[in-house]
């Protein structure tokens, strides 16, 4: 009746689980009470579950992902802690099956569900708005992607209560995670849960390319974009190219896992290393695909703050399409040790080498733009130099690791683990907190306080060196990765100072939360009343904070690039503009329905419930078909309703 | 700064410019959706192209196993190949049918494309039993496990858009060809003809170049 799912899959015999899933099913519980007893639910459902609105998207993204950096932040400090102590014939404190579903878990977390909906959540808010357009192409499709990313992350949490999660790393490389050597639903969980929040995925990128490519405001031509819009095109792009190949692999590994197929087995003509080189054909677009966004944040970020259009903005967007056809022509550069031969990897080695190139162009077009400019120390431009000097170093030890003969030497060594958290943390996570304190006013209305920011952007940078210097080093001495026990003791000075990293990042995260809280409570005498609190230079700053559902009154005309700072200079009258209809979409439940659907399917795949898998693929097609009969789904505003609305939000009078 | 020239664009955009390509403003529906469609069959493709790879990987790796030229029957395939290729014409004519609005045509263009979709189909799926019979099922080597994956998966879609036909035809019944339901059926006969694409492929590199290896 229910599969392979038993009592026993609840680990009431181990305390530390049992401790960890009794305070996150209290979390939420106590969430879901609060929720009930102050009666939100209709509101809830209504704004928010329901919404197709972009921007109330990209906020539920950007929700996700801080959520998930606290289930990946403790993963993180449990290692950190466990390498620590665990050194010499000191145990430490977590078993080894038990360390390993954590770093498995850490790492899927991290880069699925946190930075994934950090940068999908800032493209959804900014786009659009950027773009000057009143949303996405495809609304309803937009909150389907969400839900199903966060149906993901809710089935890969599931594995904290029930069942455990896999022991394979986040890349689940086969033999080992072939059901001969990982025969528990741990595998399953890793894959089911990627399997459909990479559709989400996916689903964003058809929407977000085709929003850029054939939405735009008029006048908007190509080279006047934002820089912003250019990187989330080219990241969307990637989505596009590069999630179908995660599928299909996952697909294979899946069917060798459920039928007895023989993609990736030793036996019967499998070829390990073929799943090796799919997943990382994926991976390091994917790694593009996080990054490219954040360098469009820093672009916009330090041309605001610098008081001056960004240096060379076409050299800016000719690395970026640059950056973006060569991240497809460097995957080998994860395995060099595979054996392919010095050919291949002198070619991979090269090219990876090449990409410093475009990424260096940005670098100098970046300082070029503070040169000579009027800086304003804000937080986001704290954050974008912090970032600057961070990444200079993750991209040198990058190119370093370019070349195949260190390679072999630093391979599967702390030395790469400080250097992805180099420049993941110190490019994608400081952008999108760059972002984050950006365009909160645009989103909220009020701006985040200031010295809250600044100390969580200390803590975060002074926490990130700490962290990871010292593994820079440990990897120079050969300590290897995913260690559950340290055999050098010499090795434990440097993994305390580890330690005390990432105690001090966290206190970066506890001044966040400080922030957004002490902000909520101060938002009266912080609100935004103009909509551009930064003096900013792009669309989204030329409506009001928070933007109308429907962003405009009327579609901005672009003529230049930094199309509201060309309208600032020129100073156009005021002349009451004419306004139309407006069609806009409407709210639509199918998103959070076929997500409820794909976790009910997806659960029952993961315990082979085979009758429960039937009846959700069922009830998610019959969603699906529900919708697509439905006609009705737009309103209309009316001009008078618009004229209306937008005198009461520029505090205009009655017309004469 | 004053907040009045937050919208400093005096005017509505002329209706007559606001027409996609490059500057002229938001595109219009019916191009917004077939581009978007488009798009997500590029990305349809590029999983296919994940399975060809695999395919091309593993084609050699029978194990022991029967190999390609000992199963694959060509005038099997070569049927199944015209019914597919016949299908994405008649295909085309339900969609000139229905641009011109002639709905009666455009049914009996859809069920003939349903027919040989379903003979496809059937043809298949007698190939695959009869396979599966000899003991060569997927699971017996990596180069049967790729071939059932790939051609199976391309299955899967025709399935899917047969499915989606009949879900398509019931609309145009109940409601006629009105804008909406025309819009659908252009991205259907899009996803056909790319199937159509990628069976071309199949045929090429799992049959043909398998029975010559």
């Amino acid at each position: 009746m229910l599969g392979r799912l038993s009592w026993a899959a609840i680990p009431l015999d181990q305390p530390l689980p049992l401790y960890a899933m009794g305070v996150v099913v209290l979390g939420i519980l106590a969430v879901l009470a609060l929720v009930t007893v102050k009666g939100w639910w209709p509101y809830l459902w209504r704004e928010w579950l329901t919404s197709v609105d972009h921007k109330r998207i990209g906020v539920m993204y950007f929700l996700l992902g801080l959520v998930m950096l606290l289930r990946g932040y403790s993963d993180a400090i449990m290692m950190r802690s466990q390498q620590a102590i665990a050194v010499g014939d000191a145990p430490g404190y977590l078993p080894p099956d038990h360390y390993d579903q954590i770093f498995s878990a850490h790492g899927t977390i991290m880069i699925f569900f946190v930075a994934m909906p950090f940068v999908i959540g800032l493209m959804n808010f900014a786009v659009p708005l950027q773009l000057g357009v009143r949303d996405v192409a495809f609304p309803v499709l937009n909150s389907v992607s969400f839900w199903l990313t966060a149906s993901g992350a809710l089935l890969i949490n599931m594995s904290l209560v029930i069942g455990s999660f896999a022991r394979t790393g986040w890349m689940g490389y086969p033999a080992l995670s072939e059901l001969a050597f990982s025969p528990d639903e741990g595998v399953d969980y890793y894959l089911w849960s990627l399997q459909i929040s990479g559709i989400g995925t996916l689903l964003t990128g058809v929407n977000f390319v085709t929003t850029i490519l054939k939405l735009r405001a008029p006048g908007m031509t190509y080279f006047r974009m934002p820089v912003f819009c250019w990187t989330a095109l080219t990241a969307n792009l990637l989505i596009v190219a590069a999630f179908p190949i995660l599928t299909a692999t996952f697909v294979m590994l899946l069917l060798d896992r459920y039928l007895g197929f023989h993609f990736f087995t030793n036996d019967a003509g499998g070829n390990q290393m073929m799943y090796v080189n799919l997943f990382w054909a994926w991976g390091h677009p994917e790694v593009y695909i996080l990054i490219l966004p954040a360098f469009g944040i820093y672009s916009e970020v330090v041309a605001t703050f610098s008081g001056k259009g960004l240096f060379s903005y076409r050299s800016m967007v000719l690395a970026t399409l640059g950056i973006c056809i060569l991240s497809f022509t460097v995957w080998l550069h994860h395995f060099f040790t595979m054996g392919a031969g010095a050919d291949v990897n002198a070619f991979f080695g090269i090219m990876s080498s090449i990409i410093a190139v475009p990424t260096g162009v940005k670098v100098f077009n970046w300082l070029f733009t503070m040169f000579r400019g009027r800086i304003v120390f804000k937080t986001p431009m704290l954050f974008s130099v912090g970032f600057i000097v961070t990444f200079v170093i993750g991209g040198l030890t990058g190119v370093l690791l370019a070349v195949p003969p260190v390679d072999f030497v630093l391979h599967n060594s702390v030395f790469l683990v400080a250097h992805f958290h180099n420049v993941i943390i110190g490019g994608v996570v400081f952008g999108a907190l760059a972002g984050y304190n950006y365009w909160f006013p645009k989103a909220f209305g009020f701006t985040l306080d200031e010295w809250w920011g600044k100390a969580s952007f200390w803590c975060w940078l002074v926490g990130f060196y700490l962290a990871f210097m010292p593994l820079y080093v440990l990897g120079l001495h050969g300590m290897t990765r995913r260690l559950q026990h340290i055999p050098d003791p010499s090795w434990q000075p440097l993994l305390l100072v580890a330690e005390v990293g990432a105690v001090v990042i966290f206190a970066g995260i506890l001044c966040q939360i400080a922030q957004l809280y002490v902000s909520i409570r101060t938002r009266e005498q912080r609100r935004d009343l103009t909509g551009d609190p930064w003096n900013g230079r792009t669309l989204e700053w030329s409506t009001s904070s928070p933007p109308p559902a429907y962003n405009f009154g009327v579609l901005p005309r672009v003529e230049t690039i930094d199309a509201f700072w060309h309208m600032k200079r020129t100073g156009r009258a005021p002349i009451e503009p004419v306004y139309e209809n407006i069609e806009m979409p409407r709210n639509s439940p199918t998103g959070f329905i076929t997500a409820f659907f794909a976790v009910v399917t997806g659960f029952a795949l993961i315990w082979h419930i085979w009758w429960m898998v039937i009846l959700g693929l069922l009830a998610a097609a019959v969603t699906v078909l529900v919708f697509g009969w439905s006609d009705d789904r737009e309103r209309e505003i009316s001009a008078n309703e618009i004229a209306r609305m937008e005198r009461a939000r520029l505090g205009l009078g009655r017309p004469a | 700064m004053t907040i009045a020239t937050t919208d400093a664009v005096p005017t509505a955009v002329p209706t007559e410019l606001a027409r996609g390509r490059g500057g002229g403003g938001p595109a219009p529906k019916r191009i917004v959706v077939a581009y978007g469609f488009w798009i997500f069959i590029l990305s349809d493709i590029v999983m296919f192209s994940g399975l060809f790879a695999a395919y091309a990987v593993l084609s050699g790796n029978t194990a022991g196993g029967p190999t390609g030229r000992e199963l694959f029957d060509l005038h099997n395939v070569f049927i199944e190949t015209m019914c597919l290729l016949f299908s994405s014409y008649t295909c085309g004519l339900g969609a000139l049918s229905a641009e011109r609005r002639h709905s009666g045509r455009f049914l009996i263009f859809a069920a003939l494309t349903f027919v040989l979709g379903a003979a496809f189909l059937l043809i298949e799926g007698t190939e695959f039993a009869g396979m599966v019979a000899k003991g060569a099922g997927p699971s017996r080597s990596g180069f049967l496990s790729s071939f059932f994956t790939l051609v199976g998966t391309h299955g899967v879609h025709v399935t899917g858009g047969l499915i989606w036909l009949v879900y398509l035809v019931t609309q145009v019944i109940a409601k006629g060809l009105r804008p909406a339901v025309l819009r659908r059926l252009l991205c259907w006969s899009l996803f056909w003809h790319a199937l159509d694409i990628v069976w071309v492929g199949v045929f090429t590199l799992v049959y043909l170049m398998g029975d010559f290896r």
